[in-house]
This record gives C-alpha cells, structure tokens and sequence, in this order.
C-alpha cells in the first residue's frame, strides 16, 4: 500500500563531486514493503520548486531506506544537501517495479547500469541473489568517478565496468564490454541514460533475450493521476510511466 | 461540527471541496491516501466522445510557484469510460463527476448524453476551456457566442447538473459566464488554467512539446479570486472556485469571493492528502469565527 510519510535521514555519505547517497528510516513506525525498481516522490523545501522529485529506491531492507540522489537541479540539490538528523516527507513506493522473479537456480540475469540509474540495480539484485540467481552487473560511466558505489554492487554480484576514457574497466560504453560477446544471459534489466538503455535494448533484441529498461521521465503526481510523464509506445499510444512503469518490457517501447 | 452542506444545482455536496479534474485520475489513485466519503465530489479526468492520445512528452513544466502542462485530454473515450471505469467507480461514497469535453457542439453533447445515462454520475462539469488542445476546447471558451452555442446543445441533451468550466483565458470573464447562464448552466466552474510557456536558456529550447501549457499552481490563485469574484457578482448561479488553492485558508478565501464550492488542483500532487486536510481545515476556520454552517460565508466579505 502507498503511504505518505515522514523519513528520517540517519546518514549521508557523499558518493561522487554531484551525487550523494542518503541513508533513512520511517520517522514513526515501520517503512511499507519496496520492491525493486519502484521510486519514492520526496517533498523538496527549496525556494522556486513546487512538486516532489521521484526518486528511485536503491535499497530498502530491515527498516532502513536508500537512496542514492545526483544533483541535477534545485530540488536534487536541496535533497543532497540534507544532513542526518532532517526530515524528508515521502509518497512510496510508487510504480511498478522489475521482475524480481520467475528465473531458476543457476540462470544467469544481466543488470546494465550507467550514471545514476545504477540505483535500482542494487536492490534489484540482491533479490535475483535471495532466489539463487546470481546477477552480473554491468556498469558503465564516463570516468571511475561517475561509477557510483562499486563496493556495494561487488557485495551483490560480479561487476563488470566501462569508462568512456578507459580509467577503469573496459574502454567504451556498455555495449562495448567484451562479456556481450562471451556471455549468455536470460534476461537483460537496464537502468541509464536513454541511449545507452536503446543500446541495451537492441543488443537484447538480436540475441533474442528478454530485457527490462527503467525510465525516468518528469514527473508531477507519481501516482497515474495527471499523466504529466508519459511515453509513447511503439504502436504510438502514451503510456503512463510512473504507474504503468516506470519499468517497461524493452519491446513494448523500443524498437530502434 | 459546523454544518458542511452546499448545493450545486441539483447536486447536495456533503462539503464544498471537489478534486479538480486532471489532477486526481478518477479518485482511485488516492485511496491509498484519503477517504474519498469525507470530500464533497470528485471531478474525474476530462473525457471526450473518442479517444485522444493527448500531446507528446515533455507535458509538464515547473516554474516559480505553479507548473505548466500540456497534457491535452489524454483519455479513452466515452465508451470505455462507461464500460471499463464507472463500473469501478459506483461503490465510491461521494459525488462523482465527470468532465467532459470535445471539438464540436455535437460532440460535446453526445458525450454528455451518454454520461447522462449513467445512474450515479449526478454531474458534469463542461470543459470549453482547455489550452492544450487544437479543435474546440479552449475555441469554445473564449467568446460569448461560442460558450452559448456549446452550453445550448449540451443542456438539450443533458438533464442532470450542468457546470460549465470557464477560461481565464478572455478579456471578461463575466460575459462568458453570463452566456453559459443564459443557456441553462447550473453553475459555472473557474479558472481552468492560465495559458503560459516556458524555455529552457542553456538548450535554447520550448520545454513543452507543444510550445505552450497551462499554468496551475499557488502562482494563479489571485486571478482566480479575482475572477471568481467578478463573475460572483455577475451571475445569479452558483460559483465553483478553484485556481491554486493548498490549503483550507486559500480555500475559505475562494467561498469569501463569492464561490459556493471549491475545486483542489495542483496541490494533490504535493500532497495527495491535501484535500481532506483543507475540508477539516474549513470546518475548523467556521469554529473558530463562531459560524454553523458554511453558506454563513459565501460572498461574505466586509
């Protein structure tokens, strides 16, 4: 069930020069049941804002919340300045998630992650890990200081990374990471900047294999009523993201 | 408790907050948050005689104090309104109306007949004030002749309620309003949005797919009151406030100006309980300053 509520931020740990990771708890009672890949709508006190911002959950277990925040604009900017101790009102969870089940033991789940939609991922696979698939993740960033929270990852799964200037891992974008070639997966789930996720999309197509993409469309409402944050699926009809999605079959809206 | 009831035409509100169309889906979306029995009504998404796609993302634009969108009447179709959604919504324990819009007097008129079919829908609100949309919409809103035509046919084909939307859109608002009272209205609803744009310097971009969107928000509330309180005193049927309002003492001010009932918009997005937060906040404004009922204050400035 969604909930308004009142979260307490316990800690915020600074994850690259324009993101940070907020760590919080329910202020009163316990925190509703996340799935993976669903998004809070955090309440922002920031002169010239006016609506929330729908933030992914990075992780949500034993009555602790995460969720990792790039600084983008004034509402971002305002929730990375947060410090522990504050309280950041919240709609969640919102949206309909990534499937989280359904694979058997030893099946092999790709997550593709580039800049700040690596957040999803997270959690996403330690649920995948929960079942006995192990999750390979396959993160990608611009330098080694765009690649967010690679420890954490590592806990959950192997990682796999790419850097456009080649600081760490395999030179290029995700698409280029040898393990494509090398490696078969069933199922493909994929969070990051529209291109690469079209990318991810296309290679899943030709190897014939399910693949997942998480959106992150603007928003105002978050819960299907204003229809502000559509996308247009293939056969041209608008799709509502943050109801319907904000996680959609690759092939229901890409097929470029 | 004061005495909460207000009268709309026909329709008996149990309180005068209604949920602005657009802004709170067909009320299901909200349950999670607020007990639908405690509003006066809903006014669900505006609904056309065919479906529409409505316009291509980016709809929404942020902007100091309100935000703009361009959705342009994303919606199903009358039929599937009747077949999928009312079914779904004839348990709900409050007023439930539709709004309802198109781009001819025939159009609109048939739309509403097949809404006046429907048993638990006591009323609609009449929407010939949407910025976003090319045909009709907003065409129809903006003269008195083009008002009375639409209001004209509806009213033939529809017997229930009849509010009719107005735009803030115009030079007066009042001879729009004393137009669609001229041709049956039960009440007049206002403001719909104001039209704006906004730009984006570093891309040197529209934001809005469509260019331009309409402005809701805290930004438009004293247009709204303004206007509500002109066209107050220029009609003799019910006025229905909305334009801004987040909390209860915006929306007492609205029932000062003149307004029998008031809509909440853009603030359920903020806070998706808002709207029964405002009507407990009226309640609470009417003990303290020693009223009954809430008809005590309409149109009752010193």
């Amino acid at each position: 069930m969604k909930r308004i509520l009142d979260l307490r931020i316990t800690a915020v740990e600074r994850t690259s020069q324009t993101s940070v990771l907020l760590r919080a708890a329910a202020a009163e009672g316990a925190l509703p049941e996340c799935r993976p890949g669903q998004f809070a709508q955090l309440s922002v006190e920031e002169q010239g804002t006016l609506l929330r911002r729908p933030i992914s959950i990075h992780e949500a277990r034993d009555g602790e919340i995460l969720f990792l925040v790039q600084e983008v604009g004034r509402g971002s900017r305002w929730l990375a300045r947060r410090r522990a101790g504050d309280v950041v009102n919240a709609v969640l969870p919102l949206g309909h998630g990534f499937t989280c089940q359904g694979l058997g033991r030893g099946e092999r789940v790709l997550l593709v992650g580039g800049g700040v939609g690596v957040a999803p991922l997270l959690m996403l696979g330690r649920w995948w890990r929960e079942q006995g698939v192990e999750p390979t993740y396959l993160l990608g960033g611009r330098s080694k200081d765009h690649l967010l929270r690679l420890d954490a990852f590592r806990e959950v799964g192997r990682v796999e990374v790419t850097t456009e200037d080649g600081s760490l891992g395999e030179r290029g974008f995700v698409t280029d990471h040898s393990l494509l070639r090398q490696e078969e997966f069933s199922l493909i789930q994929t969070c990051g900047p529209t291109p690469m996720m079209k990318s991810v999309a296309r290679y899943a197509r030709q190897r014939g294999v399910p693949c997942e993409v998480s959106l992150e469309n603007h928003m105002a409402c978050g819960v299907g009523a204003c229809l502000c944050c559509v996308t247009a699926d293939r056969e041209g009809h608008n799709r509502c993201v943050c109801t319907e999605g904000p996680v959609f079959p690759a092939e229901l809206i890409m097929n470029d | 408790m004061a005495n909460l009831n207000v009268k709309i035409g026909n329709l008996e509100l149990r309180n005068p907050v209604m949920t602005a169309s657009g802004t709170f889906g067909y009320g299901l979306e909200f349950q999670d948050f607020v007990d639908l029995s405690e509003l006066g009504g809903i006014i669900v998404k505006g609904t056309t005689l065919a479906p529409r796609e409505g316009n291509p993302y980016p709809r929404m634009a942020e902007t100091a104090g309100g935000m703009l969108n361009c959705v342009g009447l994303q919606n199903k179709g009358v039929d599937y309104f009747c077949h999928h959604i009312y079914p779904e919504l004839r348990g709900l324990a409050t007023n439930v109306i539709v709004n309802v819009s198109g781009s001819s007097p025939e159009d609109y008129a048939e739309c509403a007949r097949r809404i006046g079919e429907l048993e638990d829908i006591p009323a609609i609100e009449l929407n010939i004030s949407c910025p976003n949309v090319k045909q009709g919409g907003m065409a129809f809103g903006v003269t008195a002749q083009g008002a009375a035509t639409v209001v004209k046919a509806v009213r033939a084909a529809y017997p229930k309620t009849l509010i009719v939307k107005l735009s803030p859109n115009v030079t007066d608002i009042t001879e729009i309003a004393r137009a669609a009272e001229g041709e049956g209205a039960d009440a007049v609803s206002l403001i719909n949005t104001l039209m704006g744009m906004a730009i984006d310097a570093e891309r040197r971009r529209r934001v809005l797919s469509i260019g331009t969107g309409g402005l809701s928000g805290p930004a438009v509330k004293p247009v709204a009151l303004r206007m509500v309180y002109q066209v107050a005193q220029a009609v003799g049927i019910p006025v229905v406030g909305l334009g801004g309002i987040m909390t209860a003492s915006d929306a007492v001010e609205f029932l000062l100006a003149g307004a029998t009932a008031v809509e909440v918009g853009t603030a359920n997005f903020i806070d998706p309980a808002v709207s029964t937060k405002i009507v407990r906040g009226i309640d609470e404004y009417l003990a303290r300053h020693g009223f009954s009922s809430v008809t005590e204050i309409i149109g009752q400035l010193e």
